[in-house]
C-alpha cells in the first residue's frame, strides 16, 4: 500500500523523525505516528515548541530515555550534531536497563568521574564467554517444579474441596430457572514466586562470575518471573539478553551490556540505587532474592546494612551466597557480614555450581535463619 | 452551562487557565497532553512518582469539563465483574419467584449492576473515567482494558454489544512500579508528571494551603526540593509539602520561631523513620538555606 501519495511534503519530516527514532531502538507504532501528525495539525503548529510537545505526548518516550529522546529531537529538527551524552548526570551510581539500548551509530558516553569514589575506580572492560559444559541441564529440568509458590489473588474454577463460587453458582441457578444444579467451586491458584538474582561482578569475584552468569541464564530460561542484575560499581539489568535461548549469544549480549567487569565494589550504594528505582524495587517485593557476592564492601558498611534491611523487608526470602563459605573455616566475621547477618534468611556456600543449584532448588523448603545457623556453628 | 468538550478545550492555554480555575496548576506539557487527549479522543496516560498529583489532575479535568468523575481503583486480581458489569443474581432469583407463571425478562436493566467502565460507556458526555494506579492490576486486566480503550465498547452475552455514543474522556494513572504493556502505551496520549520546580511548587502551595504567607510557601518549596535531592525511600510529594507549610504556619502562630517551626513539623513531610534519621543532620542546613 502506498498512502504516501496523499501526504503533504511539509509532513515528511515528522514521518522521518519517527523512522529516525526507530533506528535508535524506540518502539513507535504507525498508530502513534498518525497521532503525532494529527496532534501537530491540532496545535497549529505555531512554533517548534508545539511540535516538541506533540512528540512528547504522542510518541511517549519512557522517562528513563527522555534525555536521549530530547537529544534526538534537537539533532533531527534543529540539526545540532552534538555529542550525545546522556543527560542524567546527577546519579552517583550508574543504572542501566536492558530496554533497547542500541548503540549503533551514536556513541552514548557516560562521564561520571566522581573523585570521592576513587577507591572503587571503575575499570571498564568487556569479557568473553562461550565455553561451558552442561552441568546445568538437570537443574533446568527441576527448577520449575521446585520454585517457591504463593497464593494468587485470582480465583480459578476447580472441582470440589474448595470455596463455593457463589457468583457462578447463582448464575447457573438463574439459567436453570431456579433449580439447584451442582454447586461450582473456586480456589485461589498457586503461582510461582519471582526469583531475583543479583550478581556481584567485581574483581574479587572474578573466578566465579562466569559460572554465575551461566546459572543466571538457566534460571531465566526455566523460571518465567526471574530477574537478573549485575553489580560492581554500577547496576545493570541483564534479564532481557538472558531471555535469548542460545546460551552463547545470550551471555555475549549480556556481557556487552555490562560495563564494570572486574572493577571495584560499592555494594551498599548500588543496592540503594536498585531500591530507588520503583520498577526495580518492585521486583524484590515478595520475591526470593539471592545475592551472589562475597560481601566484601570497601569502606563504610552502613549503607550496605540499610540497603540489605530494606530489601529484606520487601523480599519473601533474602539469601546471600558467598564463595568464601566454601572453606570449612569460614565464619561471618567481617564487620559488614556481622551487621547484615540478622536480616539475612540464608548465608550459604556459593563456591560451586552444584552447591548453588542445590540451594536454589531448596528455596521452597523452610530452613532456620542464617544468624541461628552460624551461631550454632561458632 | 453545557459547553461541549471541544469548546472548553479550545487550545492548550485555555485548558491551562481552566485547570488553574479548578485549583490545579498544570505545566505546559500537561496542558498540551490534556488538550490532545480530549480533541483526538484518546485516553490520557499519566505517569509519575507517588504524590505528584496524578489523581488530582484527573479530578481537575473532570471539574473543567463539568462532568462526574468515575474512579476505578486497580488492585491485583481485579476482574471484569469489578470493572465492567455484574448481574444481580439475588434480585433475579427473587424476581423469578415473584413472577410465578408469568413471563419475565431476567436480563432487564433492573438486574444489571453497572461497574465503572459501563457507567462511563452509558453516558460518555456526562462522565470522565479515571483508571487509577493501573500498574497495580495484573496483565489479564490490562488486556481487558485494552479491548475497552480501543473500541469503547463492551459485550454482554445476554444483551449484545454496547457502544459509547461518543468518545468518553479516560484518564489512566500509573506509579510505574512496573512496565505497562507497550500496546496500552501506544494507544494513549502520554505525559510524565515530574516534581514541579520551586516556583511552581510555591504557587501550588499558595493555592492549596489555607493561609500560608508567600515567603513561607517559597521557603517550603525550596526546602522540599533540597530534601528530594537526597536518596530517600519515600521522597515527599506535593501533598506533603502543602501539609508541611500548613503545619509550620500553625506552629509559628502558636509561638515557635521560624526555623524551629519547620523542624517540629517535619513529621508531616517525612513519614519514614529511616528517612527521618537520614535527613536529620542535614535538615537545619536545608531549612536555613531555604529561608535565605
Amino acid at each position: 500500500m502506498n498512502g504516501g501519495a496523499a501526504l503533504l511534503p511539509a509532513a515528511a519530516p515528522f514521518l522521518g523523525f519517527a523512522r529516525h527514532l526507530r533506528k535508535f531502538g524506540f518502539s513507535i507504532s504507525p498508530e502513534q505516528v498518525t497521532g503525532f501528525m494529527q496532534a501537530i495539525t491540532l496545535l497549529g503548529p505555531r512554533s517548534m515548541r508545539d511540535i516538541h510537545e506533540a512528540a512528547l505526548a504522542m510518541l511517549g518516550p519512557a522517562p528513563d530515555r527522555r534525555g536521549e529522546f530530547e537529544a534526538h529531537f534537537r539533532a533531527f529538527f534543529h540539526g545540532e550534531i552534538e555529542n550525545l551524552v546522556e543527560a542524567e548526570g546527577e546519579e552517583e551510581t550508574g543504572i542501566k536497563d536492558d530496554v533497547g539500548e542500541q548503540k549503533q551509530e551514536v556513541d552514548i558516553r557516560r562521564d561520571d568521574e566522581s573523585g570521592e569514589t576513587a577507591s572503587a575506580a571503575e575499570r571498564l572492560g568487556l569479557r568473553d564467554f562461550g565455553r561451558g559444559q552442561d552441568a546445568l541441564a538437570e537443574f533446568r529440568r527441576e527448577l520449575p517444579a521446585a520454585l517457591p509458590v504463593r497464593r494468587s489473588f485470582r480465583n480459578v474454577r476447580t472441582h470440589g474441596r474448595a470455596k463455593l463460587d457463589l457468583r457462578r453458582s447463582l448464575r447457573e441457578i438463574v439459567t436453570a430457572d431456579g433449580d439447584v444444579p451442582v454447586p461450582l467451586f473456586r480456589e485461589r491458584q498457586l503461582v510461582p514466586r519471582k526469583l531475583l538474582i543479583l550478581i556481584d561482578i567485581s574483581g574479587s569475584m572474578k573466578l566465579w562470575t562466569e559460572d554465575y552468569l551461566r546459572l543466571a541464564h538457566t534460571v531465566v530460561q526455566a523460571a518465567p518471573g526471574a530477574e537478573i542484575f549485575t553489580f560492581g560499581t554500577r547496576l545493570t539489568r541483564i534479564t532481557g539478553p538472558l531471555r535469548l535461548r542460545g546460551r552463547k549469544q545470550a551471555l555475549a549480549r549480556a556481557s556487552a551490556l555490562v560495563e564494570d567487569w572486574d572493577g571495584g565494589t560499592r555494594i551498599g550504594p548500588v543496592l540503594l540505587a536498585f531500591l530507588s528505582v520503583p520498577r526495580f524495587s518492585a521486583f524484590a517485593r515478595g520475591a526470593g532474592v539471592v545475592i551472589l557476592s562475597d560481601g566484601l564492601e570497601r569502606g563504610d558498611h552502613a549503607e550496605m546494612e540499610t540497603a540489605m534491611r530494606r530489601i529484606s523487608a520487601r523480599a519473601w526470602r533474602l539469601s546471600l551466597a558467598t564463595p568464601l563459605a566454601g572453606d570449612s573455616r569460614f565464619r561471618p566475621q567481617t564487620a559488614a557480614l556481622k551487621a547484615i547477618l540478622p536480616v539475612l534468611d540464608d548465608l550459604v556456600d556459593g563456591s560451586s555450581l552444584s552447591t548453588l543449584t542445590k540451594f536454589i532448588l531448596s528455596l521452597a523448603q523452610p530452613a532456620p535463619n542464617a544468624e541461628h545457623m552460624w551461631n550454632e556453628r561458632a | 452551562m453545557n459547553a461541549s468538550a471541544e469548546q472548553i478545550a479550545a487550545s492548550p492555554e485555555a485548558i491551562a487557565a481552566a485547570l488553574e480555575n479548578a485549583r490545579y496548576i498544570a505545566d505546559e506539557g500537561l496542558a498540551t497532553a490534556v488538550f490532545l487527549a480530549i480533541r483526538l479522543g484518546k485516553p490520557l496516560l499519566l505517569e509519575g512518582a507517588p504524590g505528584v498529583g496524578k489523581t488530582e489532575a484527573a479530578k481537575a479535568i473532570a471539574h473543567v469539563l463539568r462532568r462526574d468523575l468515575v474512579r476505578l481503583q486497580c488492585y491485583e486480581g481485579i476482574d471484569a465483574a469489578h470493572a465492567l458489569y455484574e448481574w444481580n443474581y439475588q434480585r433475579q432469583l427473587l424476581a423469578i419467584r415473584h413472577a410465578g407463571d408469568q413471563e419475565i425478562d431476567i436480563y432487564d436493566d433492573r438486574f444489571l449492576i453497572d461497574r465503572p467502565l459501563l457507567q462511563v460507556l452509558r453516558a460518555p458526555e456526562r462522565r470522565v473515567l479515571l483508571v487509577d494506579e493501573i500498574d497495580r492490576s495484573d496483565h489479564e486486566f490490562e488486556a481487558l482494558l485494552l479491548e475497552f480503550l480501543s473500541d469503547f465498547q463492551i459485550s454482554i452475552p445476554e444483551r449484545g454489544t454496547l457502544t459509547a455514543a461518543s468518545q468518553p474522556v479516560v484518564v489512566l494513572t500509573s506509579n510505574r512500579t512496573r512496565e505497562l504493556a507497550e500496546a496500552l502505551r501506544r494507544r494513549c496520549v502520554y505525559h510524565w508528571i515530574a516534581y514541579p520546580d520551586a516556583g511552581r511548587e510555591a504557587a501550588i502551595i499558595m493555592l492549596r494551603a489555607g493561609d500560608v504567607a508567600e515567603t513561607t510557601a517559597r521557603a517550603v518549596a525550596k526546602a522540599v526540593g533540597g530534601i528530594r535531592a537526597h536518596p530517600l525511600a519515600k521522597p515527599p510529594g506535593i501533598a506533603e509539602a502543602v501539609e508541611w507549610a500548613n503545619a509550620a504556619t500553625m506552629l509559628e502562630k502558636a509561638g515557635s520561631p521560624w526555623p524551629l517551626a519547620f523542624r517540629r513539623a517535619i513529621g508531616v513531610l517525612i513519614k519514614d523513620e529511616e528517612d527521618l534519621s537520614y535527613i536529620a543532620p542535614e535538615l537545619d542546613r536545608i531549612v536555613e538555606e531555604a529561608l535565605g
